[in-house]
């Protein structure tokens, strides 16, 4: 299975999330969702504040468990994986957090949050260290940084380092869920440019999948867009083909909100 | 007169810039300065006490334990500087040796109900559902008894002695920790840097001691350090009862229980060991205030 070069990197099947509780009627976080991302592809996602996407997201790096469907890496399918066995899950696939800052334990330094996977798979700290300068200053970022506190640090550069730590165990999926939000605009061109970078560099090897809000940014950036509302895909296509043919209700509401 | 007024002026001179920087630090880490320096203070108080409570055999002038009838009673003089008790034995010896069994075994009091509670509280917090619930109900019970009413009755049922004593308080105490590192741990565990440790390969016990415990022990710390005082008291307390360190051995509480029918022909028999309570519990106290104020993180980093 894994020998094929042309499958998907990462398949969605008809993944769903039930969030109940007593005395409350249950709500469809996720509904029946299904993709497939594709080697070196960049993968949008893009959908109103609660449409789901954080928590496809979660069930998708195994944070939630899923209540229904199937999660398949290269292949293998990881949906109710667990322990170790999930751990070399994440050799595979890293993510980007919306808040940059949160992301970083506040305790520790950000060279330690950047090197605890390649320790964690066995690395000495020696050659980790090496490591984490290379990282951070292919991030953009002096080797320096390693040593600073995540309140140290503005939110871009934080977002960079977060970058150089999922980058660190050489994944193949890099999931950005909401990665530019929380930054201003002239910074977010900054993080886009680098991931554009990132991807020439890597090619095949690397899949994005950018979940966002903002459909401006997915044009710029992605080769493919979904469109999630309340939990469903309601549309999927190319970027500037949605944009100018948005078929579903909500789609259109999209567009017209921002022209 | 002229040679120092230009000595001075001179070193105004040369010094203005450190000066100014120190202003300006001043200015920016006032309240973590003086916080730093009360707790380096106090800090090295409390250390003191527990240094001399370790090597209180060492320090005490007599054998705590020597008794001498001839000198019953004796008022402080510079023989005994703190006079001696009914049986005749030195106060300043009895009072140093009473630090082991009073501020050693409150110190191993708190760390221990520190330590379990924390335990039990990150426990809860993080796996929730039924242990939890269990579990948070068991330290409601032990939160809804009065606290020297429950360590009395259980020191009354072990029997009396001092560690039994410890264990009678340790029972009572342990669930305010399980409760503040429950609420911490709760608060924390959907933080993003938790997720970002879990995708980093990190296992639970990892991600635990690497990444939750020094995040929510500050708050633990300081009612740890507060709780020292208080523990001090109510051991001595559970003492001056009968029911914690049994005579002869040296031990605050139970000294001032002794010389209660003293009171009124040899004061310094109570004063002495009120008063070692007395400087300990305001010692540990007052660093317990400074660990807060300095673990304040408004008050740091500025």
């Amino acid at each position: 299975m894994q020998g094929e070069k042309k499958g998907p990197v990462l398949e969605v099947r008809d993944l769903t999330k039930i969030f109940s509780r007593r005395g409350q009627p249950s709500v469809t976080a996720v509904d029946r969702v299904s993709f497939s991302l594709m080697p070196g592809e960049c993968l949008g996602i893009i959908g109103e504040s609660g449409s789901g996407k954080s928590t496809l997201v979660n069930m998708i790096t195994r944070l939630i468990d899923t209540d229904s469907g199937q999660i398949f890496l290269k292949g293998r399918d990881i949906t109710r994986l667990r322990g170790r066995a999930l751990r070399s899950v994440y050799s595979e696939l890293q993510m980007v957090f919306q808040q940059p800052a949160d992301s970083f334990d506040p305790r520790r330094t950000l060279g330690h949050g950047i090197g605890e996977s390649l320790r964690n798979s066995g690395w000495s700290s020696a050659d980790a260290a090496e490591e984490i300068g290379k990282l951070l200053e292919r991030c953009g970022l002096a080797a320096a940084f390693a040593g600073r506190y995540p309140h140290e640090v503005s939110g871009g550069q934080c977002q960079r380092a977060a970058i150089a730590r999922a980058l660190a165990i050489r994944p193949s999926i890099l999931l950005c869920d909401e990665a530019t939000s929380a930054l201003d605009v002239t910074v977010q061109q900054e993080i886009l440019s680098l991931l554009q970078t990132l991807r020439r560099q890597q090619g095949e090897e690397f899949s994005i999948l950018f979940i966002c809000h903002d459909i401006a940014l997915v044009q710029q950036f992605c080769d493919r867009v979904l469109v999630m509302y309340q939990g469903r895909i309601v549309e999927e296509g190319i970027p500037d083909n949605v944009i100018q043919n948005p078929s579903h209700p909500y789609t259109k509401r999209l567009i017209d909100s921002i022209l | 007169m002229k040679q120092t007024f230009f000595r001075n002026h001179e070193n105004r001179s040369n010094r203005i810039l450190p000066q100014e920087k120190k202003i300006q630090a001043g200015i920016k880490k006032d309240r973590t300065g003086s916080a730093r320096a009360r707790l380096v203070f106090f800090g090295l108080l409390a250390f003191l006490l527990l240094l001399g409570s370790v090597f209180s055999e060492a320090l005490a002038p007599y054998d705590p334990d020597l008794q001498d009838l001839t000198i019953a009673k004796a008022a402080p003089s510079a023989a005994h500087l703190l006079g001696t008790d009914r049986y005749g034995r030195d106060m300043l010896s009895r009072v140093i040796a009473g630090s082991r069994a009073s501020i050693f075994s409150t110190l191993l009091l708190v760390a221990v109900i520190t330590a379990i509670g924390t335990l039990i509280g990150v426990f809860c917090g993080w796996n929730g559902k039924r242990a939890d619930a269990v579990l948070m109900r068991i330290s409601d019970i032990f939160l809804a008894f009065p606290g020297l009413v429950f360590a009395m009755a259980v020191a009354g049922l072990l029997g009396g002695g001092l560690h039994n004593a410890i264990i009678a308080l340790a029972a009572i105490s342990w669930p305010k920790y399980a409760r503040i590192a429950r609420s911490q741990t709760l608060a924390q565990r959907e933080t993003a840097y938790l997720k970002a440790a879990r995708l980093a390969g990190s296992g639970t016990v990892k991600i635990i001691f690497v990444h939750l415990l020094p995040n929510i022990m500050g708050p633990i710390l300081v009612t740890s350090m507060l709780d020292i005082g208080t523990m001090m008291m109510e051991l001595a307390g559970l003492s001056f009862l009968g029911l914690g360190a049994k005579p002869p051995t040296a031990e605050w509480g139970s000294m001032m229980s002794d010389a209660r029918s003293l009171m009124t022909t040899a004061p310094w028999v109570a004063f002495s060991p009120g008063a070692a309570i007395f400087l300990s519990v305001m010692v540990f106290n007052l660093l317990g205030d400074t660990v807060r104020d300095y673990a304040d993180p408004r008050s740091r980093d500025l």
